[in-house]
């Protein structure tokens, strides 16, 4: 038994080994390797990351036949940091969270690395791609197996950076190159507030506990000794983090932008797998923020505006990525919202099929963009259906995932979410559960609206690109990137039936996996009939959002025009994304603009000027300094010369040449001396 | 001192003492007067020929028969004044045929 959990440090060994090789060969041949690495960097770069999946997979299936409380194994790689009494181990852990990211990191990872294989042919630092891809591979899944808040922060920050590396992929782009950085100083925000929180933690324990052991085990047992109000700044920083990372308001301008990236690379990142960091990082620590019912009210509140705005921008988007973007946005909104409500595993619930549809919706953008030759604008496309079905069809699975359209998975994770948002109770504001639940319910309605929006423009109605020539040069995508999409659509179908709620007559699979290594609020009270009621009213939102998108766009598509006319303030405020972009850059980026002019003046006027008047100092210094030298040091150097030359004048004329004088020395001088000894 | 050999000559060691400085003493006067480098050379010569019979005389007073060691020196003195000669006259030689000269008065390069 149990021979698998020896095999742990293979899952994130095999990405960094092929991050190696691949960034080896890259580092050594530039951007334009032979075109025999490229295919071999594209055989090994999906297959270090199937062999973490099997890896993983056997570590579940092991777990599967463990009672609840032996399913955690770990395995300790070696002692990282060693300070005094604190220490900070490499050590991996899985436990039945960690196991359930893992598998999603490394299963949707290969696919989309495979669907990378296709999508990153042509381009010519393709090896250069998967080593990030790789390293991002890893960092991620260092970040969901670590034992201990200081290897989780290394994941953390080496997916943040993997993510500017991969925004910025196409650097050259000078725009693809800012968005990398907004990127990242954005997170950086984040972090911040992240690496603040967990600092206080670490004092925080020591002092109330005593205890300095920093991994979440440990922590587990020893927070309860913290004071509410310690607590309560500690996971609001720690959601402050998570706000950077997953996407939240205030910090969620950088997502959209990071859509100048490859596109796999925003299903994977930027939908999939980083963006629920955050949600994973609180559900491991659900023993705090379960503690603190303040901060749960505020992610409450953040997530339900974060899930309606991000909606209500994507309605008028017209950029196809730009929609999906604004969609994950607005779906991580959900996530939160049900960490808000205490709800941790239906949070991690969505994380899993959010990756499955989300990722789909965005690899079937990236096989449209292919196919009709990077373009991006929805409005220019129109009755690619026919053209490329196996896209048209997943694309659509995914649709009907994301809307909460019943049967697919997207509908029994958010409702899963809005069910217990609506029948959690919340301490500060009784009524607060069922305005949340209102947005969230508006919010899907919305979702579906403008993911058929997306989907109407794309595959239906006419084309209404440039020109015929362009809609007949539409062609499938090769087999790399359509096995994908099939199979993510299969598990965005099909993946909502392990969380089938009970008043379906379902288990609940994950709550109960899941529910062990969680702190959980109490079940609230069990009321299958007003669930169902719930239910009925989201299928019923749902479908009308679809109906609606079906009137506006296929049955009258001159609607549109019209309401955006007659609407024209919220039409503009929506296309602008609520100009928060602009709000931003007036409110932070302009005033720190101004503030490094002050700077810069205070360096010129005051510093420059001190740096010169010392300057000036020392020049009058040295000069007092050259008088020194050449009055005393120089005099006293030339005065011995002097006496000696004067010296040597004198005894020159001792030696004038003449031996008979000469000899007359050497007899003088041997009396001299006999008289000298005699004397003596 | 019954050696045949000896007879007749004189038995007080004063006697060669004050011929030795008599010579010496010629010598050195000879060295210091003359400008003719050979006349130097001649004086030196004397001046170790004293120095020997100096040797000479006190190694044959001093009545221990079997000690020689005073006449080794005398010999060796002779072979060093004959080696000294050799080179002293070489030298000259070459001074004389690059300078046409052997007065110490020409030769005085290295005055300072």
């Amino acid at each position: 038994m149990d021979q698998m959990a020896n095999y742990i440090w293979i899952i994130p060994a095999a990405p960094l080994l092929g991050f190696m090789i691949n960034a080896g060969v890259s580092f050594f041949y530039g951007a334009d390797a032979p075109a025999g690495l490229k295919k071999l960097s594209a055989l090994l770069s999906p297959a270090v990351i199937l062999v973490s999946f099997f890896i993983g997979l056997g570590i579940f299936l092991e777990m599967l036949g463990h009672g609840e409380s032996e399913r955690a194994v770990s395995q300790n790689l070696y002692t990282w940091i060693k300070a005094g009494t604190l220490e900070a181990n490499a050590t991996l852990y899985l436990d039945q969270l960690s196991i359930v990211f893992v598998l999603i990191i490394t299963g949707v990872g290969f696919l989309i690395h495979l669907y990378s294989t296709g999508y990153m042919d042509h381009d010519r630092s393709m090896i250069r791609y998967f080593a990030y891809l790789n390293l991002f591979t890893f960092a991620m899944l260092i970040l969901v197996m670590a034992d201990n808040i200081l290897l989780l922060f290394v994941g953390w920050e080496g997916v943040g950076l993997c993510s500017y590396l991969l925004i910025g992929f196409w650097f050259a782009v000078p725009k693809y190159a800012s968005a990398g950085m907004k990127a990242f100083i954005v997170n950086r925000i984040g972090d911040f507030g992240f690496i603040i929180g967990f600092f206080m933690l670490f004092w925080g324990v020591f002092h109330y506990s005593g205890t300095t052991n920093i991994a979440f085990d440990s922590l587990k047992s020893v927070v309860g000794s913290l004071p509410g109000w310690y607590l309560t700044t500690i996971s609001l920083l720690f959601f402050f983090g998570a706000t950077g990372k997953s996407a939240q308001i205030p910090l969620y301008v950088w997502l959209p932008d990071a859509m100048a990236g490859p596109t796999p690379v925003s299903a994977l990142i930027h939908a999939a797998t980083m963006v629920t960091a955050g949600v994973y990082m609180i559900a491991r620590m659900s023993f705090i923020f379960i503690a603190t019912p303040f901060t749960l009210t505020v992610i409450s509140i953040v997530a339900a505006l974060t899930a309606f705005v991000a909606a209500t921008i994507a309605i008028t988007q017209n950029d196809i990525k730009k929609v999906l973007a604004y969609s994950t946005v607005s779906q991580l909104g959900y996530m939160f919202l049900a960490i808000g409500s205490g709800a941790f595993t239906a949070g991690v619930f969505h994380v899993m099929t959010h990756a499955f549809f989300k990722a789909l919706l965005f690899l079937g953008a990236g096989s449209v963009i292919l196919s009709a030759h990077h373009e991006q604008n929805i409005l220019l496309m129109g009755g690619l259906r026919k053209k490329i079905p196996v896209t048209f069809i997943t694309f659509f699975i995914g649709t009907l995932a994301i809307a909460g359209i019943p049967g697919l998975s997207g509908f029994f994770s958010k409702d899963e979410i809005l069910w217990k948002v609506y029948s959690t109770p919340n301490e500060f504001f009784p009524e607060l559960p069922l305005f949340l639940w209102l947005t969230g319910l508006i919010t899907a309605g919305i979702t579906s609206f403008y993911m058929f929006r997306l989907l109407f423009l794309t595959f239906f109605g006419k084309f209404r690109g440039d020109d015929e020539e362009a809609y007949e040069e539409v062609h499938e995508s090769p087999l790399t990137m359509t096995i994908p999409l099939m199979i993510l659509a299969v598990l965005s179908a099909v993946s909502g039936y392990i969380g089938l709620p009970e008043s379906l007559g379902g288990q609940n699979l994950i709550h109960k996996w899941l529910a062990p290594v969680l702190a959980l609020k109490e079940e609230p009270v069990v009321n299958h009939e007003m669930e169902s009621h719930l239910m009925n009213l989201s299928i019923l939102v749902s479908f009308a959002g679809a109906f609606m998108a079906y009137v506006l766009y296929i049955l009258k598509p001159a609607t549109p025009g019209v309401i955006a006319k007659t609407f024209a303030p919220i039409y503009k405020l929506l296309y602008g994304k609520y100009f928060v972009d602009e709000i931003y850059e007036a409110v932070i980026v302009a005033p720190l603009l101004k503030i490094r002019l002050m700077l810069n003046t205070f360096d010129h006027k005051i510093i420059d000027a001190f740096v010169n008047l010392t300057a000036v100092v020392t020049k009058a210094i040295s000069r007092l300094h050259g008088i020194f030298d050449r009055v005393f040091v120089d005099g006293a150097v030339n005065n011995v010369a002097t006496f000696t030359q004067y010296q040597a004048g004198i005894m020159r004329n001792l030696q004038n040449g003449s031996m008979n004088r000469y000899l007359y020395y050497i007899v003088g001088s041997f009396i001299m001396i006999y008289v000298f000894i005699r004397i003596l | 001192m019954n050696f045949l050999f000896f007879e007749g000559i004189s038995q007080n060691p004063n006697s060669y003492l004050i011929l030795a400085i008599i010579i010496f003493c010629a010598g050195i006067f000879t060295v210091l007067t003359r400008k003719n480098i050979i006349g130097i050379l001649l004086g030196i010569e004397l001046m170790l020929n004293a120095g020997a019979l100096n040797f000479i005389a006190f190694s044959f007073f001093r009545h221990e028969s079997a000690d020689y060691s005073g006449h080794v020196f005398a010999i060796f003195v002779i072979v060093l004044a004959a080696a000294e000669a050799v080179v002293a006259l070489a030298i000259l030689l070459a001074v004389y045929q690059q300078r046409r000269s052997v007065s110490t008065d020409d030769i005085s390069d290295l005055k300072g």
